[in-house]
């Protein structure tokens, strides 16, 4: 493992198609990225098949709408979309608010209430019998039914994940 | 104010010029194509009760009754507040699909995603800029508006290197340079507080720079467009015409459905090569908006 392919928090390097050519040892392959969001939301290996999958600083995954050569010393490469460090990967607000719509399962439908408190931040009793674990909510806008952001449901609960900086009082 | 007398023989209606200089700017937001339709993005400002005015000459673009950052759609990434000129250039370069294209002074990206729409999110664009607080604003616009085909860095434009993308040229770039932005008097009055010749002359030596390097990364045949938010012609016609010298490329015409005058061909006993009067120049009281100065440049070698 020479130098220039670790992670000094600054490089982009793209995620490999080959399991053993990993960085370090919980570096997901660009196999595993496309199976999850095939798995988890239903949103289809087709639909993401045009983009390179990069890796900043461990576990956090890049979604990149054109290619160029690893490893990249840049600020930004495309949009930052997952978390891949611990048991459960987590997507971010920016990427299910632009690939969400596509998603067909392990989505939360909301009210216009429910939804005004999902984006100010807040936590709140929702009914759901779906899995528990990061969702994707939506609500409807103009006739489309548009993602709002990612969501945490556990006991019962839907946890808000929208960061401090998107969150408002609408 | 009294700065802009210097102007005054440049502009037919001095008066009007200088009316529209002390009327505060309408908000305007630019619909995000990469998320939604104009249409769409109207009814959905409409059912908030948002009065919405399209401006005539670009299909998404909307006068509002009310500031842009607060709403549904804005919240969604469907809008982005962006003054009607500043939406001038990136139709003016109108990329395409799959193209290779340079921001080259790309904070906060108000023009870089308009870029990325044009081009369908497709195709390589790098963004530049040098202020890395100015990049962090560009990092989230873009985020916010689901852009995933650009890649930051930050660097001096002047020496931009192709390296990371392959060292292969684009099929285009923008050039929006940091000018000292006259024409935005009527969104900050107190932009003419500090001015000097000594600065205007001074950025006009960056802005020749980053024009040159522009036209030096982009294949033949390939576009440059040239913008400013200033009236001055040292930052404007100077250094089209410095540049023309310096590198293998010559001025295009181009349309532009708001009303403007050509590029000036003499200035404070200065004249300039003749075919600047291909770019144009948008002022103030031409279509109550800021004002603009766009050119755009073919590279022939
Ligand atoms: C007019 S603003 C760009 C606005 C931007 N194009 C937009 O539409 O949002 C000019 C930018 O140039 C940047 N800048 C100044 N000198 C530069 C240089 N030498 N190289 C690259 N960027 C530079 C400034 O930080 C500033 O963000």
């Amino acid at each position: 493992m020479s130098d220039d392919r670790e992670h000094d928090g600054q490089t982009f390097v793209r995620l490999p198609t080959d399991p053993d050519d990993r960085i370090h040892e919980d570096q997901p392959t660009r196999d595993e990225v496309l199976d999850w969001w095939d798995e988890r939301f239903g949103i289809g290996r087709d639909y993401l098949a045009d983009y390179t999958f990069w890796e900043k600083g461990r576990g956090k995954v890049w979604a990149f709408h054109a290619d160029t050569e690893s490893p990249v010393r840049v600020e930004g490469l495309g949009m930052s979309v997952l978390r891949t460090r611990g048991d459960h990967w987590k997507p971010t607000t920016n990427a299910v608010q632009r690939f969400g719509h596509r998603a067909e399962r392990n989505v939360i439908d909301l009210t216009r209430e429910q939804a005004e408190a999902f984006v100010a931040g807040e936590d709140q009793e929702v009914p759901w019998d779906g899995d528990w674990g990061y969702l994707i909510a939506t609500h409807d806008i103009a006739g489309e039914t548009e993602p709002l952001g990612v969501g945490l449901y556990l006991h019962g609960e839907l946890r808000s994940q929208i960061p401090k900086g998107r969150r408002r009082d609408l | 104010m009294e700065v802009l007398d210097r102007y005054e023989p440049l502009i037919d209606d001095f008066e009007a010029f200088r009316a529209a200089c002390e009327r505060p700017l309408p908000s305007v937001v630019r619909v995000n194509t990469i998320k939604t339709e104009p249409e769409t993005a109207r009814a959905a400002l409409e059912a908030e009760g948002i009065g919405v005015e399209p401006c005539g000459w670009h299909a998404g673009l909307f006068r509002l009754d009310t500031q842009p950052g607060a709403n549904w759609p804005y919240y969604h990434g469907w809008l982005h507040g962006q003054e009607e000129v500043s939406v001038v250039p990136a139709t003016v370069l109108d990329p395409d699909p799959g193209d290779r294209v340079w921001d080259a002074c790309a904070a906060p990206g108000s023009k870089t995603t308009q870029l990325s729409a044009l081009m369908d999110d497709r195709g390589l664009l790098v963004a530049t800029d040098n202020n890395l607080g100015r990049i962090s604003a560009l990092r989230s616009n873009a985020e916010r508006l689901g852009v995933t085909n650009v890649a930051v860095t930050r660097e001096d434009a002047r020496n931009h290197s192709l390296k990371p993308w392959e060292a292969k040229a684009y099929d285009a770039a923008l050039v929006d340079v940091p000018c000292s932005c006259e024409g935005t008097i009527r969104k900050n009055p107190d932009t003419l507080d500090e001015w000097t010749l000594e600065h205007v002359e001074g950025i006009a030596g960056t802005q020749k720079g980053i024009l040159r390097r522009a036209v030096q990364t982009v294949r033949e045949g390939g576009h440059v467009v040239y913008s400013t938010c200033t009236f001055a012609p040292e930052e404007n016609e100077a250094v089209l015409d410095h540049v023309l010298g310096a590198e293998d490329c010559r001025l295009v015409e181009f349309d532009l459905p708001l009303d403007h005058v050509p590029g000036v061909t003499a200035f404070e006993g200065e004249t300039f090569d003749e075919s600047v009067r291909k770019a144009k120049r948008i002022y103030p009281h031409h279509n109550d908006t800021g004002g603009f100065f766009c050119a755009k440049l073919e590279v022939t070698g």
